[in-house]
């Protein structure tokens, strides 16, 4: 027992957390500085998905720019898109046809539900509850097989168009999503059921990565992550965009900021996004999905391409001189995804190309936050606060 | 409050710094020198009828050729309390690309300017961390400045060639029949 007589030494210790780590949810690099089991410091390092999506877009044409988005917040791909079509719409001066902003209203709250659902299942996963994930997956693929029906994709779907949307729903589809809605209340309750009332769940939940109301705005925090510290902030209701103001729905809004209020809202949107589908499928007018005028945006079909030649003009037209042009100006246009607020500035300099298109992607201001969740905590509860902002990299990173 | 109506109120407060007001389908924009501009947004962060207490998004923007300032520096604010939005856009000049950091005010503008500094290299005097944040950190150029090449650099990047050499080095630990 040579050993107990030498003073006990102790250090700080620097640990390399990612960038290839289940829980961090893609290619986040953390290095924290531990003092025993307390995080000291967290320095966040992202980019390692950096593509360079706003340079590309300058060397593009609006309509070439679509599938871009898709692949920033990958699985929510649909609202990528929605957000980007509107904020092309708007600099256009154009509008979507009645029944194409149904179409969109339905479909990113589909997206809602399949974001959500990855969240719930991956923060239970890496809070130790391991069955919420293999239910919830069940719906997701659910979800997905409609998007396959819907547009032939499942993940970058690339479905919206500046000016509507890529084709119409047929009654096969409604009436299949219309099951899913029937459904999918009894689910929730499900995943509920499974961690509500778990002892492990509320202890690594409750009291954990706190953040109050004045700060979260300071900090620019927006969707979820700014609701459950009881801001009462939607993108939704206070800039309607597409068919939000004519569909009701509440926004659940949490009070102690922490990470279980975060949870509670998002199951809470759940609900809200299960009830505005159904809304869509009960009002969706008859009509046409495209603008009037959309020959100048988007592609024809191109079974018409091959077969009338004013299409294969357009066609030509828009591959190699682009959209018409847009008018000089500069357009902020924000819409909320199921990460948060989800911001398209384009600066147009009256050519058919954007000049300068900026995506403030609501996950790369989320992670900036990390530091102030994870700094004075416990290294197990760097885990939960990685999980409960709910980041994509492929947003953060662009 | 209507957006004109900001924008009349900054002038009013800061008649020497307002170069120029414009309107474009409803969202205005409001340029203004850079000089005092953290002063500009403690101001409006503070004024108890403007309230701008929700920094949207801070973004650089290059005008190569254009004289005499070349970028901008681009912040889009909204109000909590009372739900109203405007643009700030400071001019930065090429010659002395740098601007004084937001982050006192809002301290959520710590990473965008950060990637601003990065993609346009406008350095932001008094932020507590400017480093590079999506390259790497012993990248050469500012990727968004409009002369900068869109294929990349001609040289290739020092860290792909290290990358490249300890996959190869690695190979002996894989997996063999």
């Amino acid at each position: 027992m040579e050993g107990v007589d030498r003073p006990l030494e102790t250090r700080e210790l620097n640990v390399s957390m990612g960038p290839q780590h289940p829980s961090t949810h893609g290619v986040l690099r953390l290095v924290l500085e531990l003092d025993g089991e307390t995080v000291v410091k967290c320095t966040p390092y992202v980019g390692y998905l950096h593509r360079g999506v706003e340079k590309l877009a300058e060397g593009m044409t609006y309509l070439q720019a679509l599938p871009l988005t898709d692949r920033l917040d990958y699985i929510s791909s649909m609202s990528n898109n929605v957000g980007y079509c509107l904020a092309v719409e708007r600099l256009f001066g154009i509008e979507a046809p009645d029944r194409a902003k149904f179409i969109r209203t339905m479909v990113c709250e589909m997206t809602r539900i399949s974001s959500h659902i990855i969240w719930i299942a991956t923060h239970a996963l890496d809070l130790g509850a391991m069955t919420v994930f293999l239910y919830s997956f069940r719906e997701r693929e659910w979800l997905l097989d409609l998007f396959e029906k819907l547009c032939g994709a499942r993940l970058t779907v690339s479905y919206p168009r500046i000016g509507g949307v890529r084709n119409d729903v047929s009654q096969e589809f409604l009436d299949s999503l219309y099951e899913f809605t029937e459904q999918f209340p009894e689910k929730i309750e499900e995943y509920e059921t499974l961690i509500d009332q778990n002892r492990i769940w509320l202890g690594r939940t409750k009291g954990i990565g706190v953040i109050s109301a004045e700060e979260a705005i300071n900090w620019g925090l927006s969707g979820p992550v700014l609701r459950g510290s009881g801001v009462d902030y939607d993108v939704r209701k206070r800039f309607p965009y597409d068919a939000y103001d004519r569909v009701e729905f509440d926004v659940p809004i949490g009070k102690n900021g922490d990470v279980y209020d975060r949870y509670r809202c998002r199951m809470e949107e759940l609900r809200q996004s299960n009830r505005i589908i159904r809304q869509c499928i009960e009002r969706m007018p008859r009509g046409p999905v495209m603008a009037p005028d959309a020959a100048k945006f988007t592609l024809p079909p191109k079974e018409r391409v091959l077969a009338d030649m004013e299409s294969l003009i357009h066609h030509f037209v828009l591959i190699t001189k682009g959209p018409m042009a847009a008018p000089e100006g500069e357009m902020y246009v924000a819409t909320e995804v199921p990460k948060g607020e989800l911001g398209f500035y384009i600066v147009s300099d009256g050519t058919g190309k954007p000049y300068r298109m900026r995506v403030r992607a609501p996950s790369f201001v989320h992670a900036s936050l990390l530091p102030r969740l994870c700094e004075g905590s416990l290294v197990a509860d760097v885990v939960a606060n990685i999980g409960t902002i709910d980041i994509v990299l492929g947003e953060c990173d662009r | 409050m209507e957006p004109l109506e900001i924008a009349e109120r900054i002038k009013e407060r800061f008649p020497e710094e307002v170069v120029a007001v414009s309107e474009f389908r409803g969202q205005v924009s409001v340029t203004i020198r850079k000089g005092r501009v953290v002063e500009i947004c403690r101001w409006l962060h503070d004024e108890p009828e403007l309230r701008f207490d929700f920094l949207k998004d801070l973004c650089g923007v290059d005008y190569l050729g254009r004289k005499p300032v070349r970028f901008e520096v681009v912040y889009t604010l909204y109000s909590m309390r009372h739900r109203h939005m405007i643009r700030l856009k400071a001019e930065v000049g090429e010659d002395d690309p740098s601007i004084d950091s937001v982050v006192p005010v809002w301290i959520g503008a710590g990473w965008h300017e950060r990637e601003c500094y990065d993609m346009y290299g406008i350095a932001f005097n008094g932020h507590p961390d400017l480093r590079r944040i999506l390259m790497p950190e012993d990248w050469e150029g500012h990727p968004l400045r409009k002369d900068y090449p869109e294929k990349g650099p001609e040289r290739e990047w020092q860290g792909f060639r290290e990358v490249l050499d300890k996959a190869e080095k690695l190979k002996e630990f894989s997996w063999k029949e």
